[in-house]
């Protein structure tokens, strides 16, 4: 790796002022499982990196059953999925951030780190989205709230700016009746990027054989991770039945504009946009029942 | 900028002090500034998990971990898997199944299922074979590491 300065700022303000300073030379480091892969492979250089893990609010992991549920951008995958109150409130969370990388990854890697990184095949992102989460920030204007959909603007691209950093993520608490499931295909059983992967997130109705809303997004299948209302629409007033699930899947199709790569090819990719949406939904829809 | 860091960390039981650069990774450290060779680097991206340690009892990748980013914290290495009462049982069932051929790959896979023991006693050979995942035997001998590592736990349930 090339030189480069490392500061642990122990406060928000501290971290602005470093990011602030050094412009786009400067960048978090979280989990480092991306950032210090780019740096060994020369796809990335910096002047600064600048942890967030001695800042007390990227370490947050705290539930209220009015307020929902809020991660900091430091907080470790196992640390995410071991919590009790994302196994019995959000397990879909559980879903993604079982399945990336090893254990040895995800005891470092940050679902922070996953969003900031922005890749289109991010195993937490399609989760985020369509659990209504939205990404908290610092930067020299002060803070800002942006939901998840609106994050990232293209591969490795998110909306924050120089001297801006992910300090949390932020969950709803979830709705009665509701539940949320996330899927990937992969070649193999573990230790991949998805070909294509997809989350769900249902509200039934009280008799729960209706859909009263739902949201549906999709990754891989486009630049960044896809959030697709109108599949979501497609289902929302419904019956839960096969032909309703079957319209959403339809529209994950029409709505992927993949590329083929060595993971798979566009008509693959297509293809699984509408299988894991539909398993996806069907997922979701056992957990809220 | 990027002088050396003095980094207050503590190794395998021993408070530990180094000086590193920002961007010496903590394989790096354990090995060339500690003298600990015991975690290896195979791939150096984190695919194949022979430079496993265990940081603040989570097992992970010290090929993509800072050294800087120790300070503070308790490690684990092969080297403090023994005591001086002798073997590990981890060690001692890789020796009986023969559970290593050229042994790049042996430290990180015991201090992995270490990391695995410690905190799930009674993994099944599913559970196993998940959590090992991120090991990687270029001699393919697998089969054998699992069926040592759940010998070990089986011993070691008898002996509690």
């Amino acid at each position: 790796m090339h030189a480069f300065d490392y500061v642990a700022p122990q406060t928000v303000a501290e971290a602005v002022a470093v990011l602030s300073e050094n412009g786009s030379e400067a960048r978090m480091l979280a989990g480092g499982s991306d950032i210090i892969a780019q740096l060994k492979e020369g796809r990335r250089r910096v002047k600064v990196l600048v942890d967030v893990k001695k800042i007390p609010e990227a370490n947050e992991l705290s539930f209220d059953p009015e307020e929902g549920l809020t991660i900091g951008a430091g907080v470790s995958c196992c640390d995410v999925y071991e919590n009790e109150h994302v196994a019995s409130n959000y397990p879909a969370l559980a879903d993604s951030t079982e399945l990336i990388g090893s254990i040895q990854i995800q005891g470092r890697a940050t679902i922070g780190g996953n969003l900031c990184n922005a890749s289109p095949a991010a195993d937490t992102i399609p989760t985020l989205i369509v659990l209504g989460a939205t990404a908290k920030t610092a930067g020299p204007d002060g803070e800002r709230e942006v939901a998840v959909e609106d994050f990232c603007t293209a591969p490795g691209q998110t909306v924050m700016q120089d001297g801006e950093f992910l300090v949390s993520v932020h969950f709803p608490a979830p709705a009665a009746n509701s539940g949320a499931y996330f899927l990937r295909f992969i070649p193999r059983n573990e230790m991949d990027i998805a070909v294509v992967n997809a989350a769900a997130s249902v509200t039934l109705n009280a008799e729960k054989n209706a859909f009263a809303s739902a949201r549906i997004a999709v990754g891989a299948v486009a630049p960044v991770p896809l959030y697709l209302p109108e599949a979501g629409e497609a289902l929302a007033g419904n019956e839960v039945s096969d032909e309703t699930i079957e319209k959403a899947a339809e529209i994950a199709r029409q709505s992927a504009r993949p590329i083929t790569d060595m993971r798979g090819t566009i008509e693959q990719r297509i293809h699984l946009a509408g299988v894991l949406t539909r398993r996806a939904v069907r997922g979701a829809v056992e957990r809220a029942g | 900028m990027a002088g050396k860091v003095h980094v207050t960390t503590n190794v395998n039981g021993e408070e530990t002090e180094f000086l590193c650069e920002p961007r010496d990774t903590l394989l790096d450290v354990l090995r060339d500034n500690l003298g600990l060779t015991g975690a290896k680097e195979g791939c150096g991206n984190g695919n194949c998990g022979a430079c496993s340690v265990i940081v603040d009892g989570r097992v992970i990748n010290s090929c993509l971990a800072l050294g800087v980013e120790a300070e503070g914290c308790e490690i684990t290495t092969i080297e403090g898997v023994a005591t001086s009462a002798g073997l590990h049982p981890l060690q001692q069932k890789f020796l009986e199944h023969a559970a290593l051929q050229c042994g790049v790959c042996t430290p990180g896979f015991i201090v992995a299922a270490k990391a695995l023991l410690d905190r799930e006693p009674e993994p099944d050979e599913h559970r196993i074979r998940l959590w090992l995942a991120g090991n990687l035997c270029r001699c393919t001998g697998y089969d054998k590491i699992v069926r040592a590592v759940m010998d070990t736990a089986r011993t070691m349930k008898e002996t509690v």
